[in-house]
């Protein structure tokens, strides 16, 4: 049989090394594309400031505690609602995984409520709670919650009904088998539903602190419009990105650790 | 002494609005230590007829009694092997059947003894801390009988367990469970598609037919014990062979 290049063929996932050199090698390319477009001229330096201003002010941003003093808060903002809108959505959407009451009570609203734009509840949570830490957990939390409940019902539905069989014949009650076999069983797919979740999040972290803040990451960037500060706009937009992706990849070293299980040593 | 009788039973799901009967008056007693087979074409009814003895189904009417007693739902009298594996995977071979025999209130010590004892059994002591993600099929369902003696059942109900493997591990299955079963002596119900183990394995053998399902012959397999591979070329177990699937396919001709 002859060797096809794996790259161009159907079905055939690419390689470790050629998968990080050709991932890098766009972003190496987006970047070259941004430093020539500035360098040259061909764009003005206010709609886009050029990579070395940009590095630049984020540095100076750094240096005088600005960045971290918004970093902290937006962690914080993001980390306490996330944590509330998990344990929520985990008891609740366990609950309606398993029983047709908490599914029938549940279900319906969830999906309802779901399509409801989230940046519509922007101006009532500004009303309810004004510009504090509360408004932003919120909107956090409305534009997450019922996502996740959603994703984590369904996670607990495909738990296989033999293994609920299997807790039933070795005389464990119900409350036992939800404990001991229907959780456990799905907890990978619930980490997948908070990974994924936790995503959107950053997205509504941001979204409350643009429209109303006097503090945070997206707070800063509202603010560096008016002053027509294009750099630390795009430094912080970078940064945010950064940061979505630095959760992610934390998130699944841990799904790593946590479910070993399902990797094969030999 | 363990007896599972069935008597009288009829079952029905729901089909759209209206109610399909799936069996019809099913009359079985499986006697004390006795290795029954249920046999019949698909769809005939025989998951669910295991699943009702099993306590993890319902019925509209009769009786199933455990030692004459009516049972209430599933038990620990009653040890199930389902034909999907059914190994919890973030437990490891070991754990798997500790988990069982915590729930049947032993000891951790006990736990640990009882566990190590039948992997030794279905020769699995090698693999005590294998997950079932690292096992093969035949491995992960020698770990589940395991699991389903270790507690001490007095009944073991068993749906194809053997359906998902191939040829060689399925023999390689047959002869263990032979083997262990003429030991430990259990009252057996097994469910199989695969007529020359049904006659290899069991004492008797149940036909089943359809609609509704109803049992429509049953056979006593007379073949010596301990049974060995040899006997599959006897003309006696040849004969019986046919005589089962004959009695099957005769429900396949009708419509
Ligand atoms: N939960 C259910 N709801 C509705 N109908 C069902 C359900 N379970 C089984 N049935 C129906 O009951 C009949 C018997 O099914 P069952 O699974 O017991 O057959 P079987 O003899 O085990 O078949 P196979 O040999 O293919 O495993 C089938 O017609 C099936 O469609
Ligand atoms: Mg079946």
């Amino acid at each position: 049989m002859t060797q096809r290049s794996s790259l161009f063929t159907i079905g055939q996932p690419p390689g470790r090394r050629s998968y990080w050199l050709i991932g890098l090698g766009v972003f190496v390319l987006l970047g070259l594309a941004w430093y020539l477009s500035t360098a040259s001229g061909l764009v003005p330096r206010l709609f886009l400031p050029a990579p070395a201003d940009v590095l630049a002010r984020m540095l100076s941003l750094a240096a005088d505690g600005t960045l971290w003093a918004d970093l902290k808060v937006s962690l914080y903002r993001i980390g306490v609602a996330f944590l509330i809108s998990s344990a929520m959505s985990i008891v609740i959407g366990t609950l309606a995984g398993c029983y047709g009451f908490w599914k029938a009570a549940s279900e319906p609203l969830v999906d309802f409520i779901r399509y409801m734009p989230v940046v519509a509840f922007v101006p009532l949570t500004i009303l309810w709670a004004g510009t504090s830490d509360v408004q932003k957990f919120l909107i956090i939390w409305i534009g997450t919650f019922f996502q996740q409940v959603l994703m984590i019902m369904d996670a607990v539905k495909r738990v296989p009904p033999d293994f609920i069989g299997l807790g039933r014949t070795l005389g464990m009650r119900d409350p036992a088998i939800l404990l001991r076999i229907v959780l456990p069983s799905a907890l990978p797919g619930i980490w997948d539903a908070l990974r994924i979740s936790l995503g959107w999040a950053w997205t509504w972290l941001v979204l409350a602190e643009l429209v109303a803040a006097t503090s945070g990451l997206g707070y800063r960037i509202t603010v560096s419009q008016r002053f027509f500060q294009t750099d630390t706009i795009i430094g912080y937009i970078l940064l945010l990105g950064l940061l979505g992706l630095v959760t992610d990849q934390l998130m699944r070293a841990a799904e790593r650790v946590l479910f070993r299980y399902n990797r094969r040593r030999r | 002494m363990a007896t599972l009788e069935i008597r009288g039973l009829n079952k029905s799901f729901p089909h759209g609005r209206e109610q399909r009967q799936v069996l019809r008056d099913i009359e079985l007693t499986l006697h004390d230590n006795e290795f029954v087979s249920l046999v019949g074409t698909s769809g005939c009814g025989k998951s669910t007829l295991l699943s009702i003895a099993a306590g993890l189904e319902g019925f509209d009417s009769g009786q199933v009694l455990v030692d004459g007693e009516p049972i209430r739902g599933a038990g620990l009298d009653r040890g199930v092997v389902f034909q999907s594996y059914t190994l919890l995977p973030w437990l490891n071979a070991r754990e798997n059947i500790e988990f069982a025999l915590k729930a049947a209130g032993r000891t951790r010590g006990e736990c640990r003894r009882i566990a190590d004892e039948h992997l030794q059994l279905v020769g699995l002591n090698d693999y005590a801390e294998a997950y079932p993600n690292e096992l093969s099929g035949g491995m992960k369902q020698r770990v589940a009988i395991a699991r389903a003696l270790s507690y001490r059942p007095k009944i073991l109900l068993m749906d194809e367990p053997f359906g998902a493997l191939d040829a060689m591990t399925r023999h390689q299955m047959q002869e263990l469970l032979t083997r262990i079963w003429e030991h430990h002596r259990l009252t057996v119900m097994f469910v199989t598609h695969d007529i020359e183990e049904a006659v290899y394995l069991s004492d008797r053998i149940v036909v089943m037919g359809r609609g509704p399902g109803h049992i429509k012959a049953s056979f006593p397999v007379e073949l010596g014990r301990p049974r060995h591979e040899e006997m599959a070329t006897s003309t006696a177990f040849i004969a019986l062979q046919r005589q089962v699937l004959k009695a099957i396919r005769e429900d396949e001709r009708q419509p």
